[in-house]
């Protein structure tokens, strides 16, 4: 049997709209990236190194949303020079925190923030990389585990699907032997509709998830927000909850909706 | 890329800077063998947080305003939680304010330690980066990654995990360490300590352009100590004010070629914020160790040469570490880990030292705790002016160059302020330009 000398595959990190976290866990990576240095050849990642290597690449990681017109066309160029596109973190699969605007005027968010709006050229939508590209694989997580993120390395690395659960941060929980912060201390919890991928993190911390790694694959959100009310929440506070690095994802979008005080005036006269 | 002007000078053009958090891009014009309109350009895109701050409730914006910089979150958390708090009329425990301090350090040791060894260092020795400098220099990056895997371990330990800690709330914390915990992580802690006098050394032998930059200086100062998680407002120039005068003495401009808002100290030239902020107006609040390491790498008490601020920020790794496991040292467990921090109607202002200068924030609360109105003003907004001041004294010295080795000396030029690109974007104010 012989052995093929083949070329690293070529990994890329693109930047768009986004805080920067979801490509820092990848330098986060401290006991790994040497060794991962040595796995893929680092070929464009503009935060670590100067060097660019020419496409195509094997794996492009792609964080942040699509928030301008340059960056519509940016991504399409992405996706022709990459083989695999993976998006990272919640700005680009659902749109991040900057969604917000989706529900808002934008014309009144540039003025709020700018003094001169005509300098900027803005959407009015935030949206995730799937609303322009195809995309092969979507890591949540605002921001994404460091280990999940390995996982998907490795299983592009090794050609082969990543394993990441898509239930709710629950079965972690109940895993991780953490005590139910919602039955036994009546706090809020977004954790029976959130994915999994933190390690039911706020639980361990006495805290309620707040739904930073999005809709788990079968959230049942309505029977969510009756929960969340009996425990206490006004209507504007439930909508509040859905509306933060997720806003625009589907299940979460829809549930905000249904709990907008406009909403509720409107359904009363 | 360059290319020639009609009228016979030439543009300088670097389409994305490197090695930066965010996305920034820088201008260079020459005509006649001088240096004509100089920009950072920021292209990074607004993301328009002030604006869908306001309607949010007053507990929020620690957990929003985080996801501004995934290399800082814990600056704007604190920022926003000192001048909530402000707001609510509400001063927290010594112990809590304790606490903080030391998730703070934990983040500093992570963004300086990130900065220093894969940042910075490989402009210095000669290197695309970190990555490309391990070849040639194992020990000094595997030294520069264990530092900051300290840092985020300190972070995971006391925050939950490294970008954007879940463990901080108005009032302090969902959940205090203990002491066993925090124990754990005195070894780790105290190789770091001799990792980052080490680092000193290391980065004390580089070879350092000649510039003295002549601008003022600012940052916080404490009633004690060096000033990390609060204090008032001290300058260069003589001036100190307190926070929430920091409206009435800086103003934010908005520029055509920058998506992020200049700033000016009283109507004046460019300002500093930073490290070599900190330590000009606080070389005598640093540990003896810290003062020990920065003579011995030949710096006095005041530094102002940008491009030794790399020196200037391993002795902030040296006084954090320092005073991180005096911190652990110092701790009881049985301390609450909040206080209640009630609604009502006010503003307030709080601000903090990032690892890259002062961190701003204002808050407008209803009676309910709705936010009316928010400020941020972050440190690499405050540091553009002077970036361009900088890259236009060293281009007039550098014109001799071929645009190959001008543009990576900018580019290196820039990263002397270790820009926070993702941070300084999307911010405010419109009241600001109604003059």
């Amino acid at each position: 049997m012989t052995i093929q000398t083949q070329a690293l595959p070529k990994l890329a990190v693109w930047k768009f709209a986004s805080c920067d976290g979801c490509q820092l866990t990848l330098l986060n990576c401290e006991d790994e990236l040497m060794a991962l240095a040595g796995e893929v050849q680092i070929a464009y990642f503009p935060e670590a190194t100067r060097a660019v290597v020419e496409g195509p690449y094997d794996v492009s990681l792609v964080e942040g949303s699509v928030t301008t017109p340059e960056e519509i066309e940016r991504i399409g160029q992405v996706r022709e020079m990459s083989r695999n596109v993976v998006t990272i973190g919640a700005c680009a699969t659902s749109g991040g925190i900057q969604a917000l605007r989706n529900f808002g005027d934008i014309a009144e968010f540039r003025s709020v923030v700018y003094a001169h709006p005509e300098y900027l050229s803005t959407l009015a939508r935030s949206t995730p990389i799937s609303a322009h590209v195809d995309v092969d694989f979507e890591l949540r997580g605002c921001p994404i585990n460091k280990h999940q993120l390995l996982e998907v390395l490795a299983a592009y690395i090794q050609r082969r699907k990543p394993r990441i659960p898509t239930y709710s941060v629950c079965v972690e929980c109940k895993r991780r032997g953490a005590v139910c912060v919602a039955v036994a201390n009546g706090t809020p919890c977004l954790g029976p509709v959130t994915q999994a991928g933190c390690g039911a993190l706020c639980p361990a911390f006495a805290r309620g998830c707040y739904g930073c790694f999005g809709p788990q694959d079968s959230p049942n959100t309505a029977a969510m927000s009756d929960r969340l009310i009996s425990l206490g929440m006004a209507d504007d506070e439930v909508m509040r909850i859905y509306r933060t690095f997720n806003a625009a994802s589907e299940p979460f979008r829809r549930e905000s909706e249904r709990h907008e005080p406009a909403r509720d005036e409107e359904a009363l006269t | 890329m360059s290319h020639k002007l009609t009228d016979g000078g030439q543009v300088l053009h670097v389409g994305t800077l490197s090695r930066v958090e965010g996305e920034g891009g820088m201008h260079l014009e020459i005509h006649d063998g001088h240096v004509g309109a100089v920009e950072l350009r920021i292209f990074e895109p607004p993301r328009f947080y002030e604006a869908f701050l306001r309607g949010r409730s007053w507990t929020e914006p620690p957990d929003i305003t985080a996801r501004i910089c995934g290399i800082c979150p814990v600056a704007y958390q604190f920022s926003a939680c000192n001048a909530l708090e402000d707001a609510c009329g509400v001063s927290v425990p010594d112990t809590i304010r304790t606490m903080r301090r030391l998730l703070y350090c934990g983040e500093w040791i992570e963004s300086h330690a990130l900065h220093i060894y894969l940042l910075h260092a490989p402009d210095f020795l000669g290197y695309p980066g970190g990555i490309e400098m391990a070849k040639d220099h194992p020990a000094a990056v595997e030294q520069g990654l264990r530092l900051k895997k300290v840092g985020n371990e300190l972070m995971t330990l006391v925050g939950g995990r490294s970008v954007h800690p879940i463990n901080v709330k108005l009032g302090g914390f969902y959940r205090m360490p203990t002491v066993a915990e925090l124990g754990g992580l005195r070894p780790a802690l105290e190789r770091g300590l001799e990792d980052a006098l080490a680092t000193v050394r290391l980065v004390s032998t580089f070879d350092f352009p000649d510039l003295e930059q002549p601008y003022t200086y600012l940052s916080l100062r404490p009633e004690q100590g060096y000033p990390i998680e609060s204090g008032s407002v001290v300058t260069t120039a003589g001036t100190a004010f307190d926070v929430r005068d920091f409206p009435e003495h800086i103003t934010e401009h908005h520029v055509a070629h920058s998506n992020a808002l200049h700033a000016s100290l009283d109507g004046g030239g460019p300002y500093v914020v930073g490290p070599l902020a900190r330590y000009t107006l606080n070389f005598d609040r640093l540990s003896p160790l810290a003062q020990q390491a920065a003579r011995e790498a030949g710096l006095g008490e005041t530094c102002r040469n940008p491009f030794r601020s790399i020196i200037v920020r391993s002795v902030e790794l040296v006084e954090v570490f320092s005073e991180a496991l005096r911190i652990i040292d110092a701790w009881r467990d049985g301390t609450a880990p909040s206080v209640p921090v009630p609604a009502r109607a006010g503003e307030g202002f709080g601000a903090t030292e990032a690892p890259r200068g002062v961190l701003f924030h204002r808050y407008r609360l209803d009676d309910d705790g709705t936010i009316l109105d928010a400020q941020i003003v972050p440190p690499t907004s405050q540091n553009q002016p002077s970036i361009e001041a900088d890259m236009r004294t060293l281009a007039e010295s550098w014109l001799e160059l071929s645009d190959h080795d001008l543009s990576h000396r900018c580019e290196a030029a820039i990263r002397n302020y270790d820009p926070c690109i993702s941070c300084a974007t999307h911010f405010l104010d419109l009241t600001v330009e109604r003059t």
